[in-house]
């Protein structure tokens, strides 16, 4: 059923078609709505068997998630930036114990500062954690990528985060498809445990594992996350049929047939990628675009097949590995190791804390990836001015003080604010 | 179920890893000797008879009991109990009453009929046993048990020797002993009376005997020389306590003085008080302190009114008088006159000095040595004669009837490994299970009960019983107040505080092992075992 | 308060003093009165071949507790355990020690999986019963927080601790439950307050208390009778409930392995670890103590404590300890009639 919805809410409603039967909640903006959305339809009765639990913090949040996952319930949970990881401890947990946890992230910046705005430092910081992760790039694909993350985990025993971005897709309203649960329940058949704590099969779960196995534990979920590259198609197109509509997907390419110049990005931002793509074509230039929605197992010869033949890749992305650089430009860099006649690979840092992306500035990035290439990551629409002055106050004075606090200051001097 | 490798485990697993490899020390269950048993001259096994008797089985406590020792209701009243006074729980409030429930299990065992059970087979050889005082009956019952046939020849008209002519009825009722004395007679026992042997060797052969028992016991009253005047009365004690079974009782007078500090003194105070004696007063020479006589027994007599003279000596006895020296100790704890004396009135003297043996019998036994007034025996109570074994009072040793019970079991079997051509040799003796040996936080709080005694103003004037029984639920009380030194009991504590479930438990009355594949030495059982029956050992390496 | 005698004794009307009521069997009384480890049936829910020290006393109390619980719900339990000594030694590749159904998440989580579970469970509409188990720097420290949430939401979860009083799977360090004075590797007995500082003490089983939920108890190994009526009380009851189980450490007390239950018996004794009961916010019931003796009967016996006795008098901790003591006692009213 179409929508006019806000995206929180549009998953929300997702959600409870899937039919969780336990869900744990603990607010943190931007994903707040969300848990307050499927809370709001346990409490109503419109989404019956299901236990709704506050608990006390994120960690607690997951921790619960994992308990009622291991005794075999269905299980859902969302968070956000501190609050991923706060649970970090669980995040990694849960995907050892092989538990199929769904858990949305609302993407955000991770303090200090704090920032309560959208950028995947959150998601990028729990990327090794052994979750499936699957950006949306609007609230379709939001509530699309829901009903499968929950298959695509059970099916394989793994838990599976929905990354969203904060703000720009739970808090927006846009149209949305809303599927029946009769299409649902088609697709997502009921939660069968490959192992669960039973009294009647009584085992041991979470052992001890030293060093004479333990390669072997993280050889199997490195192999059966490669796996779901598999799956993920598969369960896509038996999507399609189900919904009648595409959905999902390791990635998805955008006018790459002929491309010289091949743009990699994930997310909402991936709409405006788009719209300069467009602009780009119709001027004559060979662009294109990857839309990344599985991160986490990340496509290595997908991508690759797509970026192959390009001239240049520029990677756009909303995360800064501090004293490396762009941590989706480096697995997009290793995509493409050892090829002859390689691509040329342009990282770029955008949208940091919630920073608007503007259209210009990304037609002026692309342009300046084959014209003018830099080096290292490219810090998108940085001001110059303020950081060069706080570097060289940093260098005069010895305590110097906070460099957020003194850049608001001289912000607002610039704009004759009162400081504070 | 399909496991996660290595993170999941199938349960019990753990069971393939003998964590017994770790152990240094390795425990044992271990027998020790509870002290009433080790202080028992009878040789009776009390903790194990206190066992059935805890778990109200008192017809298995009985039969237990009767292992060792034929006379339970006997003893229950005469023995003076040194299990009692070893007792381990004295250390935690008071001994068990191990006297008062085997008066209450002889009692039963009267009032219910039961019977000992006869051998299964007979042996054709014939012992002949001297006196049917307690060791020759202790004797002749075992023998008997044994399969032999055996004849007691008593020099008196009635069983129980010094049980019938030296302890007073309010101790020990005669239909009590009598009742004992029958039931070993059911056995097959032949008793004899007015026989008494005056030639051993013409006795055995005569009767064709393969061995004897002589216990003829201590009858000849001490006398000491004390100077006298006309018309005076002294007696001895062991006639005055005689004469109580005829029917001529002494007469004692108004004012009775009985010289002498043992049991006996105090036997015949209270005899000479329920007689009708207006004062029974015991000189003695030495202190309270250092009387031979038991203290429960001076308590009874001193309720009773008894009086007592310590530190005296008789000097001279007159016609209604007597004079005595007070004594002082000295630093050896021996009594010296003070030139100090003293003039007591008194119808009669009774000297209460001990007793000696009537040893004629045994003149021209060739081979047999006597000594110190009684005849020598080997630690198989065999005297130097071949065949010929002899206990009680005319054997060296303590003059009690527990002791004399004792003998006659230990000499019967030495007799009947005698009479098959070997020689008795006892099983080897555990350790001594020592309160130190226990844990007894694991023993609950509860007194001593004490057995009702009969009210002072009725044991004046009569000889009934003056100590009662306990009845079932008191009985059962004090038998479930023994700690079982030294030996388990089965109280799982072993079994529960493993660490490591290495103790095995292997059901009612068999007791528990050690899984050593798994044990691992830490000695908690050791520690936490009530009972000190669980050692630790240096595992051999 | 009620009679506490009961707690002590099962079956009042048995009168068996050789045993008494404080040996862990009977074999006079009845197999339904007797206690859960003195039967062969028992679960021996913690079997053999798990690799806890000698001696010990976390292994000890975990097959107690988890035996009465699997008698009192008929088998049909889940347990959840913390990380810690009873974690690592219970279930390192390839074995287990568990014969339950058993899941280890983390360290700091127990209270919060245990949650989990219990919802899954209701969910399901199954009957299972679930019990979250950890140490004491599972519980009062990382696991605090969880803890707490798991009262305050009332969920069906019974929470056992068993509190040795430090880090000892570390390697013996400071917990917030390590006692004042004692040595530990991170309050070594150094410098002018040697061991442990005397805080203001972090006693969870009042902290449970204060969250009003249907049952707190503490136990300890010392007493088997107590610690299973607890538990199985405490199986009888639906929602939060706690259980602190008092276990030495041999190890980390410095003490002998054969001591354990020794050592706990003796820190009832002396009155620094009371026992008692609380339903619903309020205390119903406190163990009286036996024996009483003064703390530094206790404290002597164990090396952690060495540094108080080192120079032929007792250092004046020994007095603040005993002080502590005296406190308990005088709060928890443990003297019997007899000695009030």
């Amino acid at each position: 059923m179409l929508k006019q919805i806000e995206g929180s809410h549009a998953m929300a409603e997702a959600i409870a078609l899937c039919r969780p039967e336990v869900i744990c909640a603990y607010p943190i903006t931007p994903q707040t709505h969300i848990v307050e959305g499927v809370g709001e339809l346990v409490k109503s009765g419109a989404l019956q068997n299901c236990e709704f639990i506050n608990v006390e913090s994120e960690f607690a949040a997951l921790s619960v998630a994992i308990g009622a996952s291991a005794a075999g319930a269905r299980v859902y949970t969302a968070t956000a930036s501190q609050g991923l990881l706060f649970m970090a401890e669980a995040v990694y947990n849960a995907a050892g114990l092989g538990l199929p946890i769904v858990m949305t992230l609302g993407n955000r910046a991770i303090g200090a500062p704090i920032n309560i705005w959208n950028d995947h430092s959150d998601a990028m910081s729990m990327r090794d954690a052994g979750w499936i992760q699957l950006f949306a790039e609007n609230n379709q694909e939001a509530v699309d990528l829901h009903i499968i993350a929950f298959r695509l985990a059970e099916e394989l025993s793994m838990p599976a985060m929905v990354c969203v971005d904060g703000f720009i897709l739970t808090h927006a309203f846009e149209r949305v498809d809303i599927p029946d649960q009769a299409q649902v329940d088609s697709f997502l058949p009921p939660y069968d445990p490959v192992q669960v704590l039973d009294p009647e099969n009584p085992a041991s779960i979470g052992a001890m594992v030293g060093p004479e196995a333990f390669t072997e534990v993280r050889f199997l979920a490195h192999y059966k996350q490669r796996q779901a590259l598999r799956l993920i198609p598969e369960f896509c197109e038996d999507f399609a049929k189900t919904f009648g509509r595409a959905a999902g997907g390791l990635l998805r390419p955008y006018r790459t047939d002929d491309a010289e110049t091949i743009v990699v990005a994930m997310g909402s931002v991936v709409g405006t990628i788009k719209d300069v793509i467009d602009e780009m074509r119709d001027a004559g230039e060979k662009i294109g675009a990857v839309a990344l929605v599985s991160y986490r197992p990340f496509p290595v010869e997908a991508l690759r097949d797509i970026l192959k033949h390009a001239k240049h890749v520029v990677v756009v992305e909303k995360c800064i590995s501090v004293g490396v650089g762009g941590p989706l430009a480096d697995n997009t860099d290793g995509a493409l190791r050892n090829l002859r006649d390689r691509p040329k690979l342009h990282s770029a840092i955008a949208g940091l804390g919630g920073r608007p992306i503007t259209r210009e500035s990304l037609k002026k990035l692309f342009h300046d990836a084959v014209h003018a290439p830099w080096i290292g990551p490219f810090f998108l629409d940085l001001n110059e001015r303020v950081v060069g002055r706080e570097i060289h106050r940093g260098r005069k004075v010895r305590r110097a003080g906070s460099t957020a606090e003194n850049i608001l200051k001289q912000l607002a001097l610039a704009s004759h604010l009162p400081p504070g | 179920m399909d496991h996660d490798f290595a993170i999941t485990l199938d349960v019990g697993s753990s069971a393939a890893n003998h964590t017994g490899s770790w152990r240094t020390f390795r425990p044992e269950y271990v027998r020790r000797l509870p002290p009433c048993n080790a202080a028992c001259p009878a040789g009776e096994d009390i903790q194990g008879w206190l066992s059935f008797a805890e778990a109200g089985d008192y017809e298995a406590a009985w039969r237990a009991l009767t292992q060792n020792n034929p006379l339970p209701a006997v003893m229950g009243r005469v023995c003076y109990h040194p299990c009692e006074t070893a007792c381990n729980r004295g250390a935690i409030d008071a001994a068990v009453g191990v006297n008062a429930v085997e008066h209450f299990l002889g009692d039963m065992a009267l009032a219910k009929g039961w019977k000992f059970t006869p051998p299964g087979h007979k042996t054709c050889t014939k012992v002949l046993v001297v006196g049917a005082g307690p060791a020759g009956l202790s004797a002749a019952y075992h023998l008997a048990l044994l399969g032999h046939a055996v004849t007691i020849k008593e020099a008196g008209p009635a069983p129980g020797g010094m049980m019938r002519f030296g302890i007073p009825k309010y101790r020990l009722p005669r239909d009590v002993l009598d009742a004992e004395v029958a039931r070993i007679c059911d056995l097959g026992v032949r008793i004899e009376y007015n026989q008494k042997v005056s030639d051993l060797q013409a006795t055995m052969a005569e009767g064709g005997f393969d061995a004897a028992f002589l216990a003829v016991g201590a009858h000849i009253a001490k006398r000491a020389y004390i100077p006298a005047g006309e018309a005076t009365k002294i007696l001895d004690a062991v006639q005055v306590l005689a004469s109580m079974e005829g029917e001529e009782k002494p007469l004692l007078g108004r004012r009775v003085v009985v010289y002498g500090g043992g049991n006996t003194a105090l036997d015949v105070a209270r005899t000479a008080k329920r007689l009708g004696a207006e004062e029974a007063i015991i000189v003695y020479r030495r202190t309270r302190e250092k009387m031979p006589a038991h203290d429960f027994e001076l308590e009874e007599a001193l309720e009773e009114g008894v009086m007592l003279k310590w530190l005296s000596t008789i000097k001279h006895v007159a016609a209604g008088s007597i004079t005595v020296e007070k004594m002082t100790l000295d630093e050896t704890g021996f009594p010296q006159p003070t030139g100090e004396f003293e003039t007591l009135e008194a119808d009669s003297v009774v000297l209460a000095l001990g007793q000696d043996v009537d040893l004629s019998l045994l003149d021209g036994v060739p081979g047999l040595e006597i000594e110190n007034g009684v005849v020598k025996v080997g630690p198989d109570m065999m005297t130097g004669a071949s065949g010929v074994f002899a206990g009680g009072d005319m054997a060296p040793s303590e003059r009690t009837v527990t002791v004399a019970v004792g003998h006659g079991k230990k000499a019967a079997r030495a007799i009947d490994a005698f009479l098959r051509g070997g020689i008795y040799t006892p099983g080897p003796k555990h350790e001594l299970a020592s309160f130190e040996r226990l844990n007894s936080w694991y023993y609950g709080e509860a007194p001593q009960t004490v057995r009702p005694t009969l009210e002072i103003a009725r044991r004046s004037s009569t000889f009934e019983e003056v100590v009662r029984g306990l009845d079932e639920s008191t009985a059962l009380y004090e038998a479930r107040r023994c700690l079982s030194c030294g030996n388990c009991f089965e109280c799982d504590n072993c079994y529960g505080v493993c660490p490591d479930n290495a103790v095995i438990k292997l059901g009612p009355g068999q007791g528990f092992k050690f899984n050593y594949d798994f044990c691992k030495g830490c000695g908690l059982c050791a520690s936490e075992c009530p009972c000190g029956a669980i050692a630790m050992a240096p595992e051999e390496i | 308060m009620t009679d506490s005698t009961h707690a002590q004794n099962p079956a009042p009307s048995l009168k068996y003093y050789q045993k008494g009521t404080f040996t862990v069997g009977n074999r006079l009384v009845a197999d339904a009165e007797r206690a859960v480890q003195s039967s062969p049936e028992r679960s021996n829910a913690l079997t053999s071949g798990h690799r806890a020290c000698q001696g010990c006393g976390e292994a000890l109390g975990a097959r107690y507790a988890i035996d009465a619980a699997m008698r009192a719900t008929g088998n049909d339990m889940i347990a959840v355990n913390a990380t810690g000594c009873l974690e690592v030694f219970t279930t390192p590749y390839p074995e287990t020690s568990w014969q339950l159904p058993w899941l280890h998440s983390l360290f700091g989580n127990a209270a919060a999986v245990a949650t989990g579970v219990a919802a899954a469970m209701r969910v399901k509409g199954k009957k299972t019963r679930v019990i979250a188990q950890g140490g004491d720097g599972g519980t009062t420290d990382i696991g605090f927080q969880c803890l707490s949430g798991m009262f305050e939401r009332n969920d069906d979860v019974l929470y056992i601790c068993y509190d040795n009083e430090g880090y000892m799977n570390t390697g013996v360090q400071r917990s917030s439950a390590t006692p004042p004075a004692a040595r530990t590797a991170t309050t070594p007995a150094l410098g002018p307050e040697p061991g442990n500082v005397f805080g203001t003490g972090k006693f969870v089983p009042k902290i449970a208390v204060a969250h009003n939920i249907p049952y707190v108890a503490t136990a300890t190994v010392a007493d088997l009778h107590d610690l299973e009526r607890k538990v199985i009380k405490a199986m009888g009851i639906h929602g939060a409930r706690y259980i602190q189980i008092n276990v030495p450490c041999p190890l980390g007390w410095g003490a002998p392995s054969s001591d354990t239950i020794k050592l706990a018996r003796l820190a009832v004794e002396c009155g620094l670890y009371p026992i008692f009961e609380a339903e619903h916010g309020r205390i119903t019931a406190a163990r009286k103590i036996r024996r009483r003796i003064p703390v530094r009967d206790y404290l002597i016996l164990q090396k952690r404590y060495a540094h108080l006795f080192r120079n032929g008098e007792d250092d004046p901790r020994v007095a603040r300890l005993q002080a502590i003591c005296d406190a308990h006692i005088a709060d928890y009213g443990l003297l019997g009639d007899d000695e009030a």
